[in-house]
């Protein structure tokens, strides 16, 4: 009963008292109070940035400082390369790679003397030069963050920090001052599109889902993101959920929707976690529920785990998941605007596009619209993954180049490697190699390059990876993550990951390079559904750009990078061998003998192919070919 | 008065009256008017000889699935501007669109997928009959060895028709196969041994035991085929 009082209290029952409560969060706000932020995200939990949290609480509790000191554990920064992240307030010193024992130092120096700790700075390997703030580090400051610059700001499990940020008045503004018609046409005039990969204009899809006839509607949010190397549905979901909550309220209010779903991966605990309490504050906090600031409008979202398959991202076989059925998807002849979730109309959108929604409603279709590119508005997120420096979140306009985001951004490719290919757009993607890298990133220019957007993926690949081996991972996934309906896809694959790995394993024959371009084209004619279609993407694309690194495996039974076993071989340059016997010593499989300091041999016959001699040896004498 | 075509050899010339419900479109440059709320497959199926569309997973007494892409044919909804595949069981009969089921490139990609279904099914009659009809003399991939092509017919009907759900589509993509609840191959008492299953399905996958009750198609996964995602308990039975 106690409880219920309590919540009942909290309940925030018009845009006055909604002001009122931000007003109060800001006032008393101590300004001069340090605040001590630790990126709470996958990756920095994953180095340990619980421990680190543990730490400062611990530490702060110790010192009785808790009325300087405000603690908080944030959603994910972004800047996973360098994690674990600690930002030091107001002015937000930037130290990485930080380990538990470092946070009393923190304390005693940063916060209560005011000095930088040095050794925990980024050091700009461009210009060898530490940097003390996080708005100066060369990753950030090149982004604009304008979805995940956010995270770094609130605890995602206090939605008062959400408020005090300007959180729900886009929600407020949507149901007191907009109707919903002005609501569809100042989306539709930003120019959003759909950023789950197909890049359908958003503003059309709530048109017709706003007119479409029903009395009862659905608002789905699509959280199922599974490619690999992708993380940043999660990662907003995780690090801020109320601003998918508030996209959510306004699209259900511009549609006229009472019930909405977000439907989200069993494998993100985090975000499962996080999106739940949001819910259940939004609810306390009288944002979410019945009549929301006393505007007669009701709505309320419940949480759906995904069981983990890939095809359950596809709209129709994510509705299908909803409804308790297989995860198949259907034909969409009949748009899901019109005939959805329980063959009603539903308005379904991926997390990036929610969180989109309460910024555009705030600062207008007008300024929206002024970023980005023609055809492509906005920012998009990409997770920044593979053989590069800073991976990470990242956060761009579009129509930045690729070279941009992979060089300035990304730091580049580690080790002074060469940029081999970009795989965009997740396992469906296409690769771009390095003569595009000045493309500009939208819709339009990638699916242009046989790639697509995807849901931001950027794979990184440099000289080290073999493209069909590449390929063959690809379609390997996406053979196992087919769903099985339709006899393109699934038969279709499945031979398609079979040439692959023949041609691997030095099996190619000169008609599989037809053969696989015959059977892409089945593939992404004669398939079902989007993911069916784009599955072939990966193979299509490499052999636009790549033949003669199929040819080099099918024809001369070479892999140029280095990758395939059956492809490669390991010799010892005599010349440089001083016969230290480390790599015989190494040699799981005895292959390698020789006198003491005299040269090694490798007994081709006995070697695997490990690599171990190539890794110990110190002088460079092991040779792969 | 238009010339509107009710089979392949007979027309009639009828002036287009308004509000009937009616849907007029083209399908292989010969006019036709249905009634509305059909699939372009249902609708030829009143209209004999006009459209060339094999099916395998089709059956007018249960709902279209669209798993098998043989009914694939191009369509144009902006006058012959843009054609693209789609499955003619699912896709409406929609007013003023033009229907191309024989074109080059649609036998191309029916030969494609007859030749994916041949590499599985390599003794199955109907297969072998489609094989020869779209002249798919010897697939290029490895093959296998069942008849069950997954269409789906047999679960569909069990629950539309019989309401019964005994079996169904479990697992994915090469993996996905007929079984009964929780994953078994012997039919329980969830089955009322009706045969429709055994009767619909295209390829005769399914026979009936000396039980009374189907004998459901094993998948059988050649080792080569085994991927990255196989557990152990997934292996061949």
């Amino acid at each position: 009963m106690e409880q219920l009082q309590q919540a009942l209290d909290k309940r925030i029952k018009t845009v006055v008292q909604l002001e009122q409560l931000r007003q109060s969060l800001i006032d008393g706000k101590d300004t001069g109070r340090m605040a001590v932020s630790v990126c709470g995200g996958t990756a920095c939990l994953a180095l340990g940035a619980r421990e680190i949290a543990t730490a400062f609480k611990q530490e702060i509790e110790k010192r009785e400082i808790q009325v300087k000191v405000e603690f908080k554990e944030t959603g994910c920064q972004g800047f996973c390369a360098r994690g674990p992240v600690v930002l030091v307030g107001p002015k937000n010193i930037f130290y990485q790679k930080v380990k538990p024992e470092d946070v009393p130092e923190i304390i005693e120096e940063t916060i209560l003397k005011g000095k930088i700790i040095k050794r925990l700075l980024y050091t700009d390997p461009a210009v060898k030069q530490e940097i003390t703030y996080e708005a100066d580090v060369p990753f950030y400051k090149k982004q604009a963050r304008l979805i995940i610059g956010t995270n770094s700001e609130i605890d995602p499990t206090d939605i008062e920090q959400y408020i005090a940020l300007g959180g729900y008045s886009a929600a407020a503004k949507a149901l007191f001052q907009m109707s919903p018609e002005k609501i569809v046409d100042e989306i539709t005039r930003s120019g959003l599109r759909g950023r789950g990969g197909g890049g359908f204009p958003t503003g059309r899809k709530w048109q017709s889902c706003r007119v479409a006839e029903g009395d009862i509607k659905y608002v789905i949010c699509n959280g199922d993101e599974g490619d690999p190397g992708s993380y940043q549905d999660g990662s907003i979901l995780g690090g801020n959920p109320h601003s998918v909550i508030e996209g959510m309220i306004i699209g259900a209010y511009a549609i006229g929707s009472h019930e909405g779903y977000i439907y989200v991966r069993n494998e993100y605990p985090l975000a499962v976690k996080h999106a739940r309490i949001a819910i259940e504050q939004a609810m306390d906090y009288g944002l979410l529920g019945d009549n929301i600031l006393g505007s007669g409008f009701s709505f309320k979202v419940t949480i759906n785990k995904g069981g983990g398959a890939f095809v359950c991202g596809e709209s129709s076989a994510l509705i299908a998941s909803l409804e308790g059925k297989v995860g198949e998807p259907k034909a969409k002849y009949v748009h899901m605007a019109e005939k959805g979730l329980w063959d009603r109309p539903s308005l379904l959108n991926n997390v990036k596009t929610w969180a989109n929604v309460p910024l555009i409603i705030n600062k207008g279709s007008a300024w929206y619209s002024k970023i980005g590119t023609a055809g492509s508005k906005g920012t998009m997120v990409f997770s920044l993954v593979g053989k590069i420096n800073n991976s990470g979140l990242v956060e761009i306009p579009m129509g930045v180049t690729l070279r941009k985001m992979i060089y300035d951004i990304g730091g580049g490719i580690p080790g002074g490697k060469k940029f081999k290919a970009v795989q965009a757009g997740g396992p469906s993607g296409g690769c771009i190699p390095e003569q595009y890298l000045d493309t500009p990133v939208d819709f339009d220019e990638l699916t242009g390059l046989g790639s697509m957007m995807g849901s931001g993926g950027m794979i990184v690949m440099d000289e080290d990876n073999c493209i069909v081996d590449v390929a063959r991972y690809f379609i390997e996934f996406l053979k196992g993550e087919s769903c099985g309906k339709c006899v393109p896809c699934r038969e279709g694959l499945a031979k398609l990951s079979e040439i692959l790995t023949r041609i691997t394993r030095g099996e190619g024959r000169p008609e599989d390079i037809e053969t696989m371009t015959d059977l892409g084209e089945i593939i992404h004619d004669g398939a079902l559904c989007g993911l069916g279609r784009s599955a072939a993407n990966p193979v299509l694309s490499t052999l636009r750009y790549f033949k003669d690194e199929y040819l080099a495996h099918i024809n001369d039974k070479k892999c140029p990078a280095g990758v395939c076993r059956e492809l490669i071989e390991y010799t010892i340059d005599t010349k440089k061998c001083n016969g230290c016997g480390v790599c015989a010593r190494n040699c799981t499989t005895k292959a390698i003998s020789g006198e003491k300091r005299k040269a090694h041999t490798i007994n081709q016959g006995l070697c695997v192919k490990c690599g171990v001699c190539e890794d110990s040896c110190k002088f460079g004498a092991v040779v792969k070919r | 008065m238009t010339k509107y075509w009710l089979s392949s050899d007979e027309a009639v010339e009828v002036t287009d009256a308004k509000d009937t419900g009616a849907v007029h479109f083209s399908v292989d440059d010969k006019n036709v008017m249905v009634s509305g709320g059909q699939t372009i497959f249902e609708a030829l199926q009143r209209l004999p000889g006009i459209g060339n569309i094999p099916v395998l997973c089709y059956n007018s007494s249960v709902r279209p699935y669209g798993a098998c892409r043989l009914c694939t044919v191009e369509i144009s909804e902006d006058g012959g501007k843009n054609f693209r595949f789609v499955a003619a069981c699912l896709y409406p009969a929609k007013e003023g669109i033009i229907v191309k089921t024989n074109t080059d490139k649609v036998r191309k990609l029916r030969k494609g997928i007859i030749e994916l279904l041949l590499a599985r099914c390599p003794n199955t009659k109907i297969i072998k009959e489609l094989a020869k009809e779209y002249g798919v003399e010897k697939p290029r991939f490895s093959l296998g060895d069942q008849n069950c092509i997954l269409c789906g017919l047999c679960v569909r009907a069990c629950q539309e028709i019989i309401g019964k759900s005994a079996i169904s589509l479990v697992n994915r993509g090469i993996f996905k196969e007929v079984a009964a609840p929780f994953y078994a191959y012997e039919l329980g008492e969830g089955c009322i041994g009706c045969g429709d299953c055994s009767y619909v399905c295209p390829t005769g996958a399914i026979a009936m035991g000396s039980n009374g009750k189907p004998v459901l198609p094993k998948v059988k996964i050649p080792f080569a085929e085994m991927g990255a995602n196989t557990s152990k308990e997934k292996l061949p039975r």
